[in-house]
């Protein structure tokens, strides 16, 4: 996994509330054995017709708009599993997903795949999508080690479990924690009373 | 003593250790597998050299990209058969059993671990599938995982996590005639919202539940991540121990009685305090239907669509679906019919719709889909009969599997067509590109399918 420390970039506004796993890459293209590639699917419904047409007034179409930080509305990642939704935003090159909520099982496949998602309040993310509107060059600041994000003059704190915290600061991930607790897991299965094994 | 809620007396009596300000390593009994999220799961553990640690923990079965038709022959879409048969390498290289297609068990993985005894009570669960929490109904810690976790449980039968929150939702007094536990569940989605239980575990309680039978638990722990949580849960009792008795991996004899001694300790105490608590009135849920993008967006069938102010996502919503805000539901066509997925593909739910459409027909109009989440199921629609009624009715049986729930194999629903649909969840595109979903129970499937339009089904059951 890629370290993550500091990161300073323009943003997508993505203003839509339950923007769901279906939508950020539709189960049609689930059907790889590998990771790679799934960026150019990416909104794909919401970023191109039928045709395979460009749909215009989509913000990934929008090359007013750039950045690696993708701010969007309420709830976002809800839905299916598939962490297909993480690998295609980072794989098109997110590395920051702002918003004032997250679906959980969006937001462990993010932290598991060097891609951030940031929690903030309602009124400092809607404060971002007018500063955003106004002015679509506006640079983010996102600091992990101190745990804020800023543009303009504005900084908010934001919340990260401090073990999730070092694994992205060093791009350690779980398992090779797990691996390494192996004698106390087998000390665990052999203290049970019930072992669920028949 | 300290007073516990179900979900924490099977946490706890799991957790291996805690990180120090950190997550706690959760010990996990069942690991349920699919073609679609465990792939890149084994490249991940072959990459780093790493074994599988407990393969007899671990089943799987092909369900979520496969033909419902002639199953027998190679699939015909390469990338399709390509993961399928990448599955089938997988388990066999690590020594892991396999219900693949063809097999006597294969099925949706949340109808096949049920139906085979491989859910148990008091156990811990996951599957690299959201509607994993469908296992709570048999008061199991069940929930879907990511494939990074997928591959975190091949290496070390564990998990990293934060212990969630906890909620309990109270339904209680007499259901409606005709209101079934699909109509329960999206009854209190539509009321608390798709996101009132994220970071939380929920538990189901009242007599509505308790009443239930372990298909109709199923039906409503299933959707409980429709409204955010990780997974619902329904304290066991003796509905569950009569379903589990018998079953093919279930334990027999006086290891079963032992098993039943210690379920039978993990209801909730009571005075357990939740972090959040819920209450509705069984009177209260009408036969439901959804009309948005949401498995949220549901009003009883004979209601109107809200007509909330200054919401963009919602008008965005109503556009897609093609619907007005304050419209009526009732007497709306519809020409595609879905009765199947994790959430109602069940004999009771295929008797359910079996008992409306005998001696009916299905509306000209209509496509009407049946698809057993399992073999299993299938053989029960055989021998109890229902083939004929289904079929004399003009409705298509398919072979097992996810099928239109998410469209990933050839069972798409076509652009702009509407589709009363039985599955989880109405997301734009979901049946595929262009599909609108109406989300419903077996019944008011079944009544659609007939009449070829949107029936208020409280009027056509009283």
């Amino acid at each position: 996994m890629e370290k993550f420390t500091l990161l300073q970039s323009k943003a997508v506004p993505l203003p839509i509330e339950n923007v769901d796993t279906d939508q950020i890459i539709p189960a049609r293209f689930l059907k790889a054995t590998n990771k790679i590639g799934f960026g150019n699917n990416l909104f794909r419904d919401w970023r191109y017709n039928d045709k395979n047409e460009e749909i215009p007034n989509f913000v990934l179409n929008n090359s007013k708009y750039s950045g690696s930080i993708l701010v969007a509305g309420d709830n976002f990642g809800c839905g299916s599993s598939r962490e297909h939704a993480a690998w295609a935003l980072t794989d098109y090159g997110f590395k920051v997903i702002v918003s004032s909520y997250f679906a959980d099982i969006f937001k462990g496949n993010a932290l598991n795949n060097g891609l951030l998602p940031i929690q903030v309040s309602p009124e400092f993310l809607k404060e971002m999508f007018q500063a955003i509107e106004d002015n679509s060059e506006v640079e983010i600041t996102v600091d992990l080690e101190t745990q804020t994000i800023s543009f303009n003059d504005k900084t908010e704190s934001f919340a990260i479990d401090s073990y999730k915290k070092i694994c992205m600061l060093n791009g350690y991930d779980d398992i090779d924690f797990l691996v390494s607790k192996k004698a106390e897991i087998e000390q665990f299965e052999q203290n049970r009373t019930l072992s669920y094994e028949f | 003593m300290e007073k516990k809620t179900l979900f924490d007396k099977v946490w706890d009596s799991h957790v291996v250790s805690s990180v120090p300000d950190g997550p706690q390593i959760l010990y996990i009994d069942k690991h349920l597998i699919h073609e679609v999220t465990s792939p890149q799961a084994f490249a991940e553990l072959e990459e780093r050299n790493i074994p599988v640690f407990r393969k007899q923990k671990i089943v799987a079965t092909a369900d979520h990209n496969v033909p419902t038709k002639e199953q027998h022959l190679p699939i015909k879409d390469e990338l399709s058969r390509n993961q399928v048969e990448q599955l089938t390498k997988n388990c066999e290289k690590n020594g892991i059993e396999l219900y693949g297609l063809g097999h006597e068990y294969q099925g949706i993985v949340h109808v096949i671990a049920p139906e085979l005894g491989v859910t148990l009570p008091g156990m811990t669960m996951v599957c690299g599938d959201s509607h994993t929490s469908t296992h709570g109904a048999f008061g199991t810690i069940a929930f879907g995982i990511g494939t990074s976790q997928v591959a975190q449980v091949f290496a070390s039968q564990c998990l990293l996590l934060n212990k969630p929150k906890s909620l309990r939702v109270n339904v209680n007094g007499k259901l409606a005639n005709g209101v079934s536990p699909k109509d329960v569940i999206l009854y209190i989605i539509s009321q608390i919202g798709t996101n009132a239980g994220t970071g939380y575990f929920c538990e189901y309680a009242g007599n509505v539940f308790r009443e239930m039978s372990m298909e109709g638990r199923m039906t409503v722990c299933n959707m409980s991540i429709e409204m955010g949580a990780r997974g619902g849960m329904i304290a066991p009792d003796e509905v569950t121990f009569e379903y589990i008795k018998g079953r093919k991996f279930a334990p027999k004899g006086e290891q079963f009685e032992q098993y039943v001694a210690h379920w039978k300790t993990l209801p909730t105490d009571d005075g357990a305090v939740f972090d959040k608590e819920y209450s509705f009135n069984a009177e209260d849920i009408k036969p439901m239907i959804t009309y948005g993008t949401n498995p949220g967006m549901g009003i009883g069938v004979n209601q109107a669509i809200p007509s909330p102010e200054n919401d963009p996502s919602f008008d965005k919503a109503l556009e897609y679906m093609g619907f007005q805000k304050g419209e009526h539901l009732v007497g709306k066509p519809i020409n595609y019919v879905f009765i199947g997925s994790c959430t109602n593909s069940r004999i009771e739910d295929f008797r359910a719709a079996a008992n409306y459409i005998k001696g009916k027909q299905k509306a000209a109009n209509v496509t009407a889909l049946i698809v057993p989440g399992s073999q299993q199921v299938a053989k029960q629609i055989q021998e109890e009969g229902l083939t004929a009624i289904f079929e004399s009715a003009g409705f298509e049986i398919r072979q097992s599997g996810c099928s239109a729930c998410l469209a990933m194999n050839d069972d798409k629903i076509p652009s702009g067509e509407y589709c009363v649909s039985t599955s989880n969840r109405n997301f734009e595109g979901r049946q595929g590109q262009g599909a609108r979903t109406l989300l419903a129970s077996p019944v008011m499937a079944a009544a659609t399918a007939v009449e070829g339009k949107i029936v208020d089904l409280t009027l056509t059951l009283n």
